[in-house]
């Protein structure tokens, strides 16, 4: 980095003011001039065939265009392999409109096209669409016996299976001194963006498309729909200037992106389509899942023995698995281990990645069974952690880049008062309320992807920087503006990040919390070389004071090359453009992760969270007070974006701990509180006060900028310590997530 | 496009008329309910009259023998701010705010609120069955998720639960209902409005077809100085009650001189026991004998697979919210840190 002027302040998000006052568009917000609009038919069985679609009467009437279904669709790509995008897990992937055969309640059946909204919405109640049901198989809890290995495919490079086996597992668990034996159980989740899923495709007639998509992969899309529609990917342009939210739900193009195109390319025409909320279940999710924990220590709170077994659910086609047996093993040393993850094949769309996904399931049994062996030990549930603390990572025997979990638990601590836990349960109360102090540790990965990015200084010496990642409301611009307006010595002012678009150098998608160490690292390069350019540009000059000059003898700051040891002798960036005749100067680079280096470690970010609960002695009602969470995440670019995504996390936490829910009736194979009304996330009165802490991790090896990532880790601990400090108020362990109230009466 | 009529009337006479010539039209007040149901394919009206203009509708009165009315058209958060209300049926002020959302109860009319449907999900959803929506087509919710659903008063056609918390405090304080039809007006008292479900869950009250509610009258008696609403659920906002308690208290030093409890979310309608407020009269106020009139209230109670939790919660929170009667300021909103 050439200065710090800007990384490491709180900067407020540079799109903020567009967003607050309605000025940003999302997908479904795009004018354009003749566009039809349309509206998906879901199955409203569960398993079975499609043996009758009557479109007369929706077809007659006025202002519908068209009714697409699989007995009228255009030809598609055949091929599984052309459906699959950079996310898909092993399997078949799921092909809208493909056949009459249904695999999951909600499936898309129909397109119906019209010259609006409402008339297509209208319209779609008027198809009779007749059915042939078999019986399905939706719940997990009924159908463990299903339970297989999952198969492997790409996407198992991103989500390894569980080390193997170590030590004599059974042997140690058996007999040993202290041991806890648990089941936890999981429901399942939907991301729920605000932003409702949609896509507006721009027809423009030759051979083009324009689209514009609510992802979290602009190039994931292009390639997906080039693939499909046997488009030229050139031809195909995904734009994602603003997304509402996703989670991880836009990670995979969903159905919507396909139907919308196809309805374009088929039409000839612009369409857009939008789901409703209720089809915002009817695709990926959080999966369902069973946990089994073996854990043993010796008589002084050393572990000896730690097992984890995963039981989740994936869909009828592919297998998708997420780390979740991983997890135990990359924080506490054990000789025995032994874990697995097995996945049970249902009736539903298959899971998808759901903001620390594995983890934030996997680190709730984890830390709660740590929690029931501090008591059964009566050790201090932070001192249980501090005992089994590493500093290497004990499933690889390697040491982490940097690894400061030991200031996350005593800094936190210190805030949250945790030294005034009286540590029977049910001792600490205020008036009828039960009082209880809860704490978990988190974990989660530091990814990095290749990444390409362009930059070029303008005539007016400015600096522009493209790169096709997206902003899913992360603060991505803001960062990325930061990082470069440093590496050029530059006022933010005077850089634009141009980014959101297929057209522009490639990034992955958006996800694993990777995009500041992968778009951040790739400016880091591409300045170097502009760096490198300009100087040898400016040392060409006609007098150029900088003709002997190195490069570590020059600084860049203030739109100028300065000379080191004298910074009144300078060249602005504007001058140097206008001798190289005021023709731009550009460079690409590519940023990847240093594989070899790294190879010897392994990467993690951590957290600690402390939580305050009141859980009321008679009616059971649970009030969050307080949380403190530290988050050891390396380098933070900006300290105000980076509290907003531990803020956000902490309230998914609060939310996957005692609201969130996506009720499957397995008699009838959907979920049933398919709506904002009935699913729950917490509502300002259930948050309490959080407070966010980042520890001082300094970590030279990970990458060029230091960085982390902070898009999960604070949400990866919450759930086990509210659970945790559950407990503490009122000796009852709960097994399952989310927790009711009424389970504490 | 669906398309409907949208029609207005200059008084209740001309809006009785339309309903007769409209078969199947539907008042609208707010709309917080009748556009979801429309939306979720539930209703299908030909033509709304709005009703949200009438005068007559709109107005907050006191009434000569004492009482106070409330107009069928005003806003729940008008009547709930009302200085009257606050001051004179407080307990009437506190469920209204214990429901909905506040831009919700901006919307929301106060005739409305008496007749939103069930938020049963299995009722929501229309392609499944359902003896309230469609008479005789089943019930998935007894053997569903039934985590919300009635413990009190259920048949085996209906378990669903009226969703109401402003009804609950109308229950407690002996409310009426004035209502104008074709043949005229009537008046019905509070108990009389909602019905249980029996063999005819696709009922939810007495109302005749094209009965518009005018106003609701409250007596005389509002019970301002001991009172409380306790409600229960899964967040601690915008969320519809799993038990809630209406409790109003006539005091006579540590005795009880009059009581009256109302329940929400356990029925089809909001619950009360008339032998259970007699059970406390004269009794002192506390613990144990709010526990026997729980006992009594909750008698012939049933629970299902994932509601069976309630049974025991209404007895918690009768007892509680007798004993928060006695001192109401006391969990006034922001004093009441749990609930
Ligand atoms: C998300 C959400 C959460 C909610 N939470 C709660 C809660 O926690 N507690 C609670 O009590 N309520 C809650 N409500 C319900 C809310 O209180 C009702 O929707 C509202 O009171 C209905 O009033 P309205 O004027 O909008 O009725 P409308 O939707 O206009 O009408 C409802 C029905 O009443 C009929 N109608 C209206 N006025 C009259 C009249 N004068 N005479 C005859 N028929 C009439 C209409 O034809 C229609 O059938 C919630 C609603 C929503 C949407």
């Amino acid at each position: 980095m050439n200065t710090d002027k800007n990384v490491g302040r709180p900067i407020s998000r540079l799109e903020g003011r567009e967003k607050v006052t309605g000025a940003a568009r999302y997908a479904a917000e795009h004018p354009l001039e003749g566009l039809l609009h349309g509206y998906v038919v879901s199955s409203p069985i569960t398993k079975g065939k499609i043996v009758e679609i009557d479109t007369t009467e929706a077809m007659a009437i006025p202002g519908v265009v068209d009714i697409l279904s699989h007995l009228n669709r255009p030809k598609l790509a055949w091929f599984d392999l052309q459906y699959t995008d950079m996310d898909a897990p092993p399997g078949t992937v799921f092909k809208p409109l493909y056949d009459e055969n249904i695999l999951y309640n909600g499936q898309p059946v129909a397109l119906v096209v019209a010259r609006d909204f409402e008339t297509a919405r209208y319209a779609s109640t008027r198809i009779v669409l007749r059915y042939q049901q078999e019986p399905h198989q939706t719940c997990l809890e009924k159908h463990l016996d299903k339970a297989r290995a999952p198969k492997k495919g790409l996407a198992t490079a991103l989500k390894p299976p569980p080390p193997p086996p170590t030590g004599d597992f059974e042997n140690a668990f058996e007999n040993a001194a202290v041991k806890v034996s648990a089941t936890y159980h999981h429901g399942t989740e939907h991301h729920n963006p605000i932003e409702l899923f949609a896509t507006t495709t721009l027809y423009q007639g030759d051979g083009k498309l324009t689209i514009y998509d609510k992802t979290q992969g602009t190039i994931n899309n292009q390639l997906f729909i080039a693939n499909v529609f046997g488009l030229h990917y050139k031809d195909v342009r995904v734009l994602a200037p603003f997304v509402g939210g996703a989670f991880g739900s836009g990670l995979r193009p969903q159905y919507q992106l396909f139907l919308c195109v196809m309805a374009a390319l088929h039409l000839k025409s612009h369409v857009r389509v939008v789901l409703d909320r209720k089809q915002m279940f009817s695709f990926s999710h959080r999966p369902p899942a069973v946990q089994q924990m073996h854990f043993a220590t010796d008589i002084n709170g050393k572990l000896t023995a730690l097992g984890h077994n995963t039981l989740a659910e994936t869909s009828n086609f592919e297998d998708y698995t997420e780390p979740t047996s991983n997890w135990s093993h990359k924080l506490y040393p054990a000789p025995n281990t032994l874990f697995e993850h097995k996945v049970v094949p249902l009736d539903v769309y298959t899971p998808m990645d759901m903001r620390a996904p594995g983890g934030s399931t996997a680190l709730h049994a984890i830390e709660c069974t740590m929690d029931e062996l501090a008591y059964k030990l009566k050790i201090d549930p932070l001192e249980l952690r501090l005992l089994n603390y590493s500093d290497v990572d004990p499933s690889a025997g390697k040491p982490y880049t940097s690894k400061a979990l030991r200031e996350c638990y005593l800094e936190a601590a210190a805030k949250f008062g945790w030294d005034k836990r009286i540590a029977e349960p049910r001792s600490m109360q205020r008036g009828n309320k039960l009082v209880g102090y809860g704490m978990a540790t988190g974990i989660w990965d530091a990814f990095q992807f290749p990444s390409r990015v362009q930059i070029m200084i303008n005539s007016e010496g400015k600096m522009v920087v493209d790169n096709a990642t997206t902003d899913i409301g992360t603060g991505t611009l803001t960062v990325m503006t930061q990082i470069a307006a440093d590496e050029l010595g530059l006022e933010m002012a005077d850089v634009e990040f141009r980014y959101g678009d297929s057209k522009k150098p490639f990034s992955m998608f958006q996800g694993g919390s990777a995009i500041t160490s992968s778009t951040g690292v790739a400016i880091v390069v591409a300045a170097r070389s502009m760096r490198k350019k300009l100087l040898k540009k400016a040392a060409e000059m006609e007098g150029s004071p900088f003709r002997k000059a190195k490069e570590e003898e020059v600084v860049f700051s203030s739109g100028h090359i300065h000379l080191k040891n004298d910074p009144t002798v300078k060249i602005s960036l504007k001058d140097i453009i206008a001798f190289n005749k005021g023709a731009a100067i550009k460079t690409t680079k590519m940023g990847r992760p240093h594989m070899l280096k790294l190879r010897k470690y392994s990467l993690a970010t951590h957290s600690a969270s402390f939580v305050e609960v009141e859980v009321d002695r008679d009616l059971g009602t649970i009030t969050l007070t307080r949380a403190v969470t530290a988050v050891a995440a390396g380098k933070i670019i900006n300290p105000k974006t980076a509290k907003s995504q531990i803020l956000g996390s902490m309230v998914w936490g609060i939310s996957k701990a005692l609201h969130e829910e996506s009720i499957m009736d397995p008699q009838l194979g959907k979920y049933i509180n398919a709506n904002l009304g009935e699913y729950h996330i917490p509502v300002h009165a259930d948050i309490g006060e959080l407070e966010v802490i980042f520890a001082d991790e300094k970590d030279s090896l990970i990458n060029e900028l230091g960085t982390k990532g902070v898009g999960e880790i604070g949400l990866v601990g919450m759930p086990a310590a509210i659970s945790n400090a559950i407990y503490h108020a009122t000796g009852k362990r709960i097994y399952k997530l989310p927790i009711h109230f009424d389970e504490l009466i | 496009m669906n398309s409907f009529k949208f029609l207005t009337a200059p008084d209740v006479p001309a809006a009785i008329q339309l309903t007769d010539d409209q078969p199947l039209a539907a008042f609208i007040a707010g709309g917080t309910n009748l556009l979801d149901l429309w939306k979720y394919n539930l209703v299908n009206p030909t033509a709304l009259i709005d009703i949200s203009q009438l005068a007559t509708l709109s107005a907050l009165r006191e009434l000569e023998n004492g009482g106070f009315r409330l107009g069928a058209a005003v806003k729940n958060a008008d009547t709930a701010y009302h200085p009257i209300i606050e001051s004179r049926y407080p307990l009437l002020s506190k469920a209204i705010l214990a429901g909905a959302s506040a831009q919700i109860r901006n919307m929301a009319s106060n005739g409305g609120n008496l007749l939103q449907r069930t938020r049963c999900y299995y009722f929501y959803d229309h392609q499944v069955p359902c003896n309230k929506r469609v008479p005789g087509s089943g019930c998935p919710a007894r053997e569903g998720y039934n985590r919300m659903h009635a413990i009190l008063g259920a048949s085996e056609a209906c378990i669903a639960v009226f969703p109401s918390d402003m009804c609950v405090a109308l229950a407690a304080l002996e409310a009426r209902i004035n209502v104008t039809g074709i043949d005229g007006e009537r008046s019905l008292a509070f108990s009389d409005f909602h019905r249980l479900p029996g063999e005819r869950p696709e009922l939810d009250n007495n109302l005749k077809p094209g009965e518009l509610i005018t106003s609701i009258d409250l007596p005389e008696k509002g019970f301002p100085l001991n009172y409380s609403y306790l409600k229960l659920r899964d967040r601690h906002s915008y969320a519809f009650a799993l038990v809630s308690v209406a409790t109003a208290l006539e005091m006579d030093g540590h005795t009880i001189k009059e009581a009256r409890i109302a329940l929400g979310g356990v029925a089809h309608k909001p619950w009360r026991s008339l032998e259970a407020e007699e059970f406390l009269r004269g009794k002192t106020a506390c613990r144990e004998n709010f526990a026997a009139a729980a006992d009594i209230i909750l008698e012939g109670a049933v629970g299902l697979e994932y509601n069976r939790f309630k049974i025991k919660l209404a007895k918690n929170a009768i007892i509680r919210n007798g004993m928060m009667a006695l001192d109401p300021d006391a969990q006034l909103p922001g004093a009441q840190p749990s609930l």
